[in-house]
């Protein structure tokens, strides 16, 4: 057997406080969490990509990105889209509840590899949420990276999550290109879906990476947009969805082949996607 | 290591003096079907089975295990919070257990007992817990352990292996828990080399009746790819009706689920088996399934037992060959059929 790492119990979760919820979406809200010990707080790190588990005591656990950067840890950052038990659930949470809190968990977008490179963030969705810590990290550290452009997508306009802070980033540089599905009034930046946008800004892949998360038609056909504009498969870098149960390896429901998305995952290159069984 | 010889008329002595110092749990016959039970009296022992129906895996990994407690209380200040339960781990003895069925604790502790994170209910119960194991001098027809890597007097996960001679039991230490059991052992005799070459006889034997009904060699060096992509997965999983029988008896099948259970103001968050079978395994929120397809089910069990489990950890494979899954599947799915499948398979480019 080998040896022994830590006495704690991985399963139990720290107990933290929900201090500040934003309703971003009809249907995702957000919440800022802290956690009730200030030491554990004040020690807490994390890498952008990592996940955390929340638990509503007597309902169970879901998996969410930490969608805060590791560069501003007043509080943990989770968006939530409703859908299953557990979400409606911490939809019905009220600001200071108590939530339970595993984290950090998976592993994390390569940082340090993607200095001084341009930057493509693709996202839809609610999939701008695992985005967003790597996007604020690196506008917080702006200096070690190249251009960064963001392509994000969703049906409708009041359905673009993060809209209050789009000013933000376009102030730190960031060169922001909304899309919805279709017309709307009001509405006066770009229409079609977000692969269709991708073609049209055909961002060049020279020296650049390409980050992309949303629904899985969306990645998709992003992923076959960014090839048809010369982006290698090392070059793209996206995070995958698997229920889970332990987040920790151990449980065997999130295998795509021998890789557990929990442990080895979320964040993925499209290198390791093609050598991995297609069950996505 | 220690050697001792017990004839049958004093096992139960043997038997009543393990159970002073520990809970000893052997093969009790309930109905039709023996199963692993804490022994009230050493009589209760039945050495002459063949195997349990119910691999012994819930020793160590129940099929509901409540985990933490929780109160919800409006006005308790520990409303919420988790209480971890005490965990189960008085010594134990698992008495007449099978090589096979001990062999598949070592081939689970890679997934429970890893370099980042370990599992404190699975670490907790197998360091409580001693085997004692029966070799198997009579194995089924439906046995195929000498294909997987072990065998009916494999001794390799035991603390002390038994071979049943006429009229007594052989008693081999294995391991220093295990000769610190026999040291002590009432009315014992000295294992002659009489006893013991006749138990290597039987072990022999045992291990010639076996069938070898595929090699695995082959299903290393292909890519998990090829294998996945196969065309045989559409005629293996025609006739699976995903009932989860195989899952459930399997002494290597460890998923569980996690939840939240709650009565009145008090709750728990148990673990319970769950298994690849079923859809709702991998269902996600948004309602798209990885594995929707019954195809997409089956192949990953035997997947995960011939390829994944060996790619991930080199070893393995991730099955004993007891057989529980081929005597009780209700369509007569065979895996030694299919594992010659995986390994005879070739996707040739066309």
């Amino acid at each position: 057997m080998p040896k022994v790492v830590t006495n704690d119990n991985p399963y139990l979760p720290h107990m933290g406080t929900i201090r500040e919820i934003i309703q971003e979406t009809p249907n995702i809200k957000t919440f800022r969490i802290v956690l009730d010990d200030p030491e554990e707080m004040a020690a807490f790190r994390f890498e952008p990509g990592q996940v955390g588990q929340l638990s509503v005591f007597g309902v169970g656990e879901s998996t969410f990105v930490i969608n805060s950067p590791p560069t501003r840890r007043e509080y943990l950052q989770f968006s939530v889209m409703k859908t299953g038990e557990v979400t409606r659930a911490l939809h019905r949470l009220s600001e200071g509840d108590p939530i339970g809190v595993r984290a950090p968990l998976g592993n994390s977008f390569p940082v340090d590899e993607l200095k001084g490179k341009d930057i493509l963030f693709v996202g839809g969705g609610i999939g701008m949420a695992p985005l967003r810590t790597l996007l604020l990290t690196m506008a917080d550290r702006r200096e070690e990276f190249g251009d960064i452009t963001v392509i994000y997508g969703a049906r409708s306009p009041q359905d673009l999550c993060y809209r209050y802070e789009f000013d933000e980033w376009k102030a730190a540089g960031v060169n922001l290109i909304l899309t919805v599905d279709r017309e709307f009034p009001g509405w006066e930046e770009r229409v079609g879906f977000v692969p269709t946008v991708l073609a049209e800004e055909a961002p060049s892949p020279f020296n650049r990476v390409a980050i992309t998360c949303g629904p899985p038609i969306m990645i998709k056909f992003v992923l076959a947009g960014l090839k048809e504009l010369g982006y290698e498969d090392d070059q793209i870098l996206t995070t995958l969805e698997r229920r889970m149960k332990c987040g920790i390896g151990l449980c065997g429901r999130c295998n795509i082949g021998d890789t557990y998305v929990c442990v080895d995952g979320p964040v993925f290159s499209n290198t390791q996607l093609r050598r991995m069984v297609s069950e996505l | 290591m220690l050697k001792i010889f017990v004839t049958k008329d004093n096992l139960p002595n043997l038997v009543g003096r393990l159970m002073d110092g520990a809970t000893v749990l052997g093969p009790v016959k309930e109905g039709e079907a023996h199963r692993f039970r804490p022994l009230k009296k050493a009589a209760d022992l039945d050495l002459s089975y063949q195997n349990s129906r119910l691999s012994p895996k819930d020793l160590v990994h129940p099929h509901s295990d409540a985990m933490f407690a929780f109160s919800l209380k409006k006005d308790d200040p520990e409303a919420g919070i988790l209480k971890e339960l005490p965990r189960s781990a008085d010594k134990r003895l698992v008495l007449g257990i099978r090589p096979c069925d001990a062999k598949a604790f070592r081939l689970v502790d890679v997934n429970f007992l890893t370099d980042t994170y370990r599992d404190p209910w699975w670490e907790a119960r197998r360091e409580a817990t001693v085997l004692v194991g029966l070799g198997c001098s009579r194995p089924c027809r439906s046995c195929f352990c000498t294909a997987v890597g072990t065998g009916p007097f494999d001794e390799t996960a035991l603390d002390v292996l038994m071979t049943e001679l006429e009229d007594g039991y052989l008693l081999k230490a294995v391991t220093e828990k295990g000769e610190a059991l026999l040291r002590d052992a009432p009315q014992a005799e000295a294992a002659t080399d009489e006893r013991m070459q006749k138990a290597e006889g039987i072990a022999e034997e045992a291990a010639r009746k076996i069938s070898k009904p595929f090699v695995t060699e082959p299903i290393k060096d292909k890519p998990q790819t090829e294998l996945f992509s196969a065309e045989f997965w559409e005629e293996v999983q025609f006739a699976c009706i995903n009932c989860g029988t195989c899952t459930y008896l399997c002494p290597t099948c460890w998923c569980f689920d996690i939840q939240d259970e709650v009565h009145g103001e008090e709750g728990v968050r148990l673990r319970l088996w769950d298994s690849c079978m079923f859809p709702l395994f991998t269902l996600h929120g948004s309602g798209h399934n990885p594995r929707n397809q019954k195809l997409q089910r089956v192949r990953q069990r035997f997947m995960h037992k011939f390829k994944y489990y060996v790619d991930k950890y080199g070893d393995g494979p991730a099955c004993v060959g007891c057989g529980r899954c081929v005597q009780y599947c209700p369509v007569n799915i065979d895996i030694r059929r299919v594992v010659a499948m995986m390994s005879a398979s070739c996707v040739c480019p066309t």
